[in-house]
């Protein structure tokens, strides 16, 4: 699909680089290093650092906020390395995806996570199953509270992204 | 020496031969862990979502083992990584320091703790060579292949240069010490894909079986992991890759401390052997001197 020009935003850019992780995306003069030494890349085309970058640039807010590929960054840290222009890519990901959720677009997965943070104070249920299975090793017992973490979530506003009980 | 130990979120549940492995290790080097009672989450898993949020939690769990008066020891990539960065970004930034003290409210954090990955103490702090002295059983015979992951070594910026993101050599340092040969393959420095599964599952299995048929093709014996989520996807999807890719690979996983842990003369059961997946059957009766079929 064509870009339309009206529907850019070109403040979208200085956006990105007001938030955490994104200060220098404007620096990006796309040599696409980024994209040429990406593992996701390497498999799906879909996901093309360099691509998304321009996107940003351009201001299509839209197409970037709502696609599935700000989730496909695997958090490598392969770009951000090798970037010549310091544009730390994979930080900048990361600041992508914190917009998208504050404009409601989350990957199901994420929120799969910050829930089952909620409900056991880790990724997993740490119960009498698994402590039992702990003691017979010879491993100390386990216990995940989660007041505090709840707490946290509730201090930035993440309770709402998490999920009631499924 | 001292520590907190950190044990995160996926090693005390889905990990349990390398907790185990790392704590009899360190008992026999005399490294001393403290559990953490109260730790939360590092915060790693919700850095994509809520940047703040895992800041947070990542001060607090350091706030927590500067009130026990310790650096902090991980066994996790991934917490390394956000434990290690927030902890930098929050030394360096007094302003920020003071403002995220404020939101924990009932704790606070001094800047006084140092954050190091388990391996990274054995190589920097321990040392390779007081290492080889504890050596009872030389582990000669086997070609091991070193698997860093990605968040040991990068971002390099918050790592103060302990090795070459690159180019690193000190978990092969760390093999050969124990009398095996850690064997170059292609693409060494290549991601397990871990980060993206719950994304996309097809692109995450894709990146793993890329690596393991890398391993496969050098030969190697098993390959060296030291973060439980890289072992989740090498050793535990490796069967799943086998059946979706229709091909075989039968290649043990082991976590360092448990290599290690066999050079020191600690029994395989004790180090937890038998929770590996893929059974490291062929490697032990090769190093125990009995021909192995292949």
């Amino acid at each position: 699909m064509p870009i339309k020009l009206d529907k850019l935003d070109p403040n979208f850019k200085f956006l990105v680089a007001s938030t955490p992780g994104g200060e220098n995306i404007t620096r990006c003069f796309a040599c696409g290093t980024c994209t040429a030494g990406c593992p996701v890349r390497d498999i799906d085309e879909r996901y093309n650092p360099r691509k998304i970058i321009h996107m940003v640039l351009l201001g299509m807010k839209d197409e970037v906020l709502k696609s599935d590929f700000v989730w496909l960054c695997s958090a490598c840290y392969t770009c951000s390395e090798r970037c010549p222009q310091e544009v730390y890519i994979t930080e900048l990901m990361t600041a992508l995806r914190n917009i998208a959720v504050q404009e409601g677009y989350i990957h199901p997965a994420f929120t799969a996570q910050a829930s089952a943070l909620a409900k056991y104070g880790s990724l997993y249920e740490v119960g009498e199953f698994e402590n039992k299975k702990r003691g017979n090793l010879g491993l100390p017992e386990l216990q995940r509270k989660t007041e505090k973490t709840l707490e946290i979530f509730k201090s930035v506003g993440l309770d709402k992204v998490v999920q009631e009980e499924k | 020496m001292r520590y907190a130990l950190f044990l995160g979120c996926t090693v005390p549940v889905r990990a349990m031969n390398y907790e185990l492995s790392a704590r009899k290790v360190a008992e026999v080097l005399g490294i001393e862990f403290i559990d953490m009672e109260d730790a939360l989450c590092c915060g790693f898993p919700v850095k994509s979502i809520n940047r703040e949020a895992s800041i947070i939690m990542a001060a607090r769990n350091l706030a927590l083992a500067e009130k026990q008066g310790l650096n902090i020891c991980t066994l996790c990539s991934a917490c390394t990584s956000v434990l290690t960065e927030v902890n930098k970004v929050l030394i360096e930034d007094e302003e920020l320091r003071e403002i995220i003290n404020k939101k924990m409210g009932d704790i606070a954090y001094n800047g006084k703790v140092e954050v190091k990955h388990f391996s990274r103490i054995l190589y920097e702090d321990f040392g390779v060579d007081r290492l080889k002295t504890f050596v009872e059983r030389p582990l000669e015979g086997i070609k091991l292949a070193a698997h860093y992951g990605c968040h040991y070594l990068k971002p390099s910026e918050i790592y103060d240069g302990f090795d070459d993101p690159e180019q690193p050599k000190s978990l092969d340092l760390l093999i050969e010490l124990t009398g095996a040969e850690s064997v170059m393959y292609q693409g060494r420095g290549d991601c397990c894909g871990g980060a993206i599964l719950g994304v996309e599952e097809e692109i995450a299995l894709k990146m793993t079986k890329k690596k393991l048929d890398h391993v496969k093709a050098v030969g190697a014996d098993a390959m060296i992991s030291i973060c439980p989520f890289c072992s989740v996807m090498y050793e535990g999807n490796q069967k799943k890759i086998e059946k979706e890719f229709d091909t075989k690979y039968g290649l043990p996983v082991l976590y360092y401390p448990q290599l290690l842990g066999l050079a020191l003369g600690i029994s395989p059961d004790e180090l937890g052997f038998k929770l590996n997946r893929v059974k490291a059957k062929g490697l032990l009766a090769k190093l125990n001197g009995e021909k192995v079929s292949a």
